[in-house]
């Protein structure tokens, strides 16, 4: 029993992977209607980009300047948003027109500076991550101007092809920018084991402690979307344009806007995943086929539905490490020869083609039914 | 017939000069001009397929017309986007209804003080003080909405569940929400009973007298729409047939032909 807990204790943390993974693609999906294949991709332009800022082994100077003058000119841009509000719209000939260029143009410069007389040293964690945000957060910006602004009203499936070029796009890119080895990452979370329930189990239950900090980050990260999306005006805009475009924008959304939004939250969840897997695994290519895993537990959770991605990812991981760990044993108990592994590679889809012939809506979907 | 109203109808508001729209081969709108008085209840009438809703759409920037111009609060607009155009104080509703069918009737006429909010991202994000005094502030003014539609019953429960009629008038609130100058209605009371239909119009006479807010309806009832309108304009085919007050318009002989020749 202890053994079994184990197992489904490493598996779950797995699955907090995958959810968080997928919960990406669902804000994408349920914003814009886009398939984003490339949610895999930005975890390992978001690794790669922390990694080397926090510890730089292939990165220069001009990588510091560069990410130096983009996170300030982000900032500045935020800041000014905030002061100024979202719908300030200034007459044309109006100077203040121009106020999002000069204040672009002027962080930069000050953080290209700042960044430049930093050196080329590795910078603490508080600046590390969020250059790593600026970082995802321009991308957002590249991706909704460049690719889905001229693509508006296309079929999902140039959509869905558009985001395959921006897959592997980001995928070279990233390794242009920041190197192609595997980088250990290490930003001071325990890897000790630990045992739990001592007093239930004899000896306990050990777990790594790698594992339990990744659950945590993992959970605050999701509290913290619900309530922005819960309580906020973004929040509320975004469920409106999930819901309704026409009619979102009416109101006054632009959605543009709202785009570039969940671009960028979808570029901190790929943050956060990166994170939590780099530091056990370190960060390295392999992490851009975690999109893969998220698809089955898409058709698990449902295209559209929050909790259903996070629940979905939970029951593919332990699910699939479950499996693995059995599937010799019950073999062994039916047949007398003990089958080898590999299940986890498979599992996660024969589960999937499952759902798609029993339940197509997901767990969470709504039941899709045909009108005629 | 409607009780003699007080209301003061003033300049211009707004001016469709020349406009002509075209979807590949099919010309919705072809070279139609009108204009929108400050304060007035402005029908567009038609037979199906007229390009009534293009014309709304032209207005709060869903299409662009590929000749004329529109000249609002005596600005000639250059190619506008609907938020924008949303920000400059046009609101509307839809003729399939567009309501965000997951929220409650709350939070669907919240949507509608989207753009009197100003607290930034930042704040938001935090959640802290100043953001939430201004949803507490906006929740009042939803309330109020609330209260004069009389839903407050609804007030809760998500609006796909609620039958058409309830819908259409959450969509007036969610549109009054955004306290426009002009609100644009696209057949307000398709499908609806009597007794629904004289709520309707009740609703939108006393936003025009209470409010001074400007509007311009799309019906199909001709009893409505020469009972509450002002001034009417008629379009077939895309063209303008016709345009005055309605005694002027059930004289129109152009306008009684494109009626009768078309079966409803
Ligand atoms: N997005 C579009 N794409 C292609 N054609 C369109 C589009 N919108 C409108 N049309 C065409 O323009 C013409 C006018 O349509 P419109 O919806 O404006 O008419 P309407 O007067 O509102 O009719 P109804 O009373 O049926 O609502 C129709 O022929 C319609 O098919
Ligand atoms: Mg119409």
């Amino acid at each position: 029993m202890a053994f079994f807990l184990e197992v489904l204790i490493g598996g779950l943390l797995t699955g907090v992977l995958y959810s968080l993974v997928a919960l990406g693609f669902v804000l994408i999906f349920k914003a814009s209607g886009v398939f984003n294949f490339a949610q895999g991709a930005m975890v390992l332009m978001a690794g790669l980009a922390l990694v080397q800022l926090f510890e730089p082994t292939y990165i220069g100077l001009w990588h510091f300047v560069g990410v130096g003058a983009l996170s300030a000119a982000v900032v500045g841009l935020l800041v000014l948003r905030t002061v100024r509000g979202g719908t300030f719209a200034a007459a044309k000939g109006d100077w203040r027109i121009h106020l999002p260029k000069i204040v672009a143009v002027g962080a930069g410069l000050l953080g290209g500076v700042l960044a430049l007389a930093g050196g080329a040293k590795g910078w603490p964690l508080w600046l590390a991550i969020p250059a790593a945000i600026a970082v995802m957060v321009a991308v957002a910006w590249v991706v909704e101007r460049w690719v889905l602004r001229p693509l508006v009203n296309q079929e999902g499936i140039i959509l869905f092809m558009a985001t395959l070029g921006v897959t592997f796009f980001i995928d070279g890119f990233s390794q242009t920018l920041f190197g192609s080895n595997v980088y250990p990452l290490n930003i001071g979370l325990s890897k000790d084991p630990m045992f739990l329930l001592e007093g239930v189990f004899e000896g306990g239950i050990l777990v790594n402690k790698l594992d339990i900090s990744g659950g945590v980050i993992a959970g605050v990260l999701v509290a913290g979307l619900a309530v922005f999306f819960q309580k906020t005006r973004i929040g509320r805009a975004l469920r409106a344009v999930a819901d309704d475009h026409a009619a979102a924008q009416s109101v006054g959304i632009p959605l543009n806007w709202i785009w570039f939004i969940v671009w960028s939250v979808a570029g901190v969840v790929a943050l956060v995943a990166a994170i939590v897997w780099g530091s056990k695994l370190g960060i390295q290519f392999s992490l851009t086929f975690l999109a893969l895993k998220a698809l089955p537990v898409l058709i698990l959770g449902g295209f559209t539905s929050v909790p259903g991605a996070i629940v979905g990812g939970l029951l593919i991981g332990a699910g699939e490490k479950v499996a693995e760990v059995y599937f010799p044993v019950v073999t062994k108990f039916l047949t007398g020869t003990a089958m080898p592994g590999g299940v986890e590679y498979w599992f996660a889809y024969v589960l999937a083609l499952l759902f798609l012939l029993f339940r197509p809506q997901g767990l969470f979907g709504e039941r899709i039914i045909e009108r005629v | 017939m409607s009780a003699p109203r007080t209301r003061t109808i003033g300049d211009t508001l707004l001016t469709v000069d020349r406009i002509s729209l075209s979807f590949g081969g099919v010309k919705a709108l072809t070279d139609v001009s009108f204009d929108i008085a400050k304060g007035e209840v402005r029908a567009i009438i038609g037979p199906n397929g007229a390009g009534k809703s293009s014309m709304l759409n032209c207005i709060n920037g869903f299409y662009h017309p590929q000749q004329g111009s529109i000249t609002y609060k005596s600005v000639k607009r250059s190619q506008m986007r609907p938020h924008e155009a949303a920000a400059q104080g046009i609101a509307r509703t839809f003729q399939n209804i567009a309501l965000f069918k997951g929220m409650s009737t709350l939070d669907n006429i919240m949507t509608g003080r989207n753009l009197r909010m100003k607290t930034g991202i930042l704040a938001q994000a935090l959640h802290f003080g100043p953001a939430r005094a201004e949803e507490i502030e906006h929740r009042l003014a939803v309330e109020r909405i609330i209260e004069f539609l009389e839903i407050e019953h609804i007030r809760k429960t998500p609006v796909g569940r609620l039958p058409y009629g309830l819908q259409k008038r959450v969509e007036l609130g969610r549109a009054l929400a955004a306290e426009p100058e002009l609100l644009l209605l696209d057949e307000p009371m398709a499908g609806m009973n009597i007794e629904e239909k004289q709520d309707m119009c009740r609703f939108i006479l006393d936003v025009n007298d209470e409010f001074g807010t400007t509007i311009c309806l799309i019906e199909h009832d001709m009893g409505v729409v020469m009972d509450i309108s002002d001034r009417v304009v008629v379009l077939d085919y895309g063209k303008k047939i016709g345009d005055g007050v309605p005694d002027e318009i059930k004289r129109n002989q152009t306008v009684i032909d494109a009626y009768l020749g078309v079966s409803h």
